[in-house]
């Protein structure tokens, strides 16, 4: 006999969620957190620091500018998938969720050319503060994006079998998925001018 | 596995508590996610223009900060659709904010206290020692 979980559709009673949207928005409390800790501890060694440089005098920032781009768009796809799916048109849902994967592949190639390019110039995490904070954020941030093309693969893959079943539930997964997937959006917003242009 | 394309009328939205889940008002979202699109390329673009205009260096982290704040507050609102959601997200958020507002004041409250302890013995003073800039590296 399966167990069925409950409230993976409807929402509970009590909280008024169905329990993946009240879950997601807690860890998604936990990464502001973590990514918290990150941002304070850049207000500490960059206002402590007699001298920091200016991101953009070392940083490429039309590169990073194409990344925020794409990742703005991929924001946009993902909303675009979970409002086909809540239409019933799975093929173009699916067809979203795979121009959002193709983003997030898109943004890792853009950052790995751009680490590249610092390896090559001798400029590691540990040259200095700068760069350590640069390589820990950004480093961790596309961890972020890495796992989230995880779950979208998921989504588009074996994943998709739950449509012909379970519509609704997978629809609700797309939604809790894009949310993550915003967070990381998010993250980058506040990124792209802290580490890139002040 | 084929495609499956099921009707809107078999997908039930138990979750609709902005009671808009018709098919035209998914139609008329969508037109809305390319709008805020469409904002924050521009909002993107008026970032990398004013950290170019060479303002002062608290009036350009000023200004950069509240465009980003901007643009987070338009993904969180409509991407994210906070504009709709329940209370008890808000709840989440609320006290989320509130020891994310702790992590960032403890730093900066260190250094304004210790900046404030070498001036009172003139340790250090009210401006930055000259060095040499940091040298540009190729892109």
């Amino acid at each position: 006999m399966e167990l069925e979980i409950p409230y993976t559709v409807r929402p509970r009673p009590d909280t008024g969620l169905y329990n993946g949207k009240l879950g997601i928005w807690l860890f998604l409390a936990s990464e502001v957190m973590l990514f918290g800790a990150l941002f304070s501890s850049l207000v500490l060694l960059r206002s402590s620091a007699p001298d920091w440089p200016k991101g953009s005098d070392i940083l490429n920032v039309p590169l990073a500018t194409l990344n925020t781009f794409v990742l703005i768009a991929s924001s946009v796809t993902v909303v675009l998938a979970w409002a086909n799916l809540r239409l019933g048109d799975f093929k173009w849902g699916r067809i979203w969720l795979g121009v959002t994967l193709m983003c997030g592949f898109g943004f890792m190639i853009i950052k790995a050319i751009e680490y590249g390019t610092k390896f090559s110039h001798q400029q590691f995490p540990g040259t200095n503060n700068f760069f350590a904070t640069y390589y820990m954020m950004t480093g961790l941030h596309g961890l972020h994006v890495i796992g989230g093309m995880i779950v979208f693969a998921y989504l588009i893959g074996p994943g998709a079998k739950m449509w012909k079943e379970k519509p609704n539930q997978y629809t609700n997964r797309v939604e809790i998925t894009g949310l993550y997937w915003h967070f990381v959006d998010l993250v980058w917003i506040f990124l792209f001018p802290i580490l890139y242009l002040l | 596995m084929s495609d499956h394309a099921a009707s809107p009328e078999t997908l039930e939205h138990h979750d609709d508590h902005s009671g808009h889940n018709s098919p035209e008002a998914i139609h008329a979202e969508k037109r809305k996610y390319l709008i805020i699109f469409f904002v924050l390329a521009v909002l993107t673009v008026m970032t990398v223009a004013v950290s170019r205009m060479h303002l002062p260096h608290a009036m350009a982290i000023g200004v950069g900060l509240l465009i980003a704040t901007v643009k987070a507050s338009l993904v969180a609102a409509f991407f994210m659709h906070l504009l709709t959601e329940r209370k008890l997200v808000f709840t989440v958020l609320a006290i989320t904010v509130v020891f994310f507002a702790v992590l960032l004041w403890g730093p900066w409250h260190h250094v304004y206290e210790a900046e404030e302890h070498s001036r009172e013995v003139g340790v250090i003073s009210t401006e930055k020692p000259q060095q040499p800039a940091a040298q540009p590296a190729p892109h």
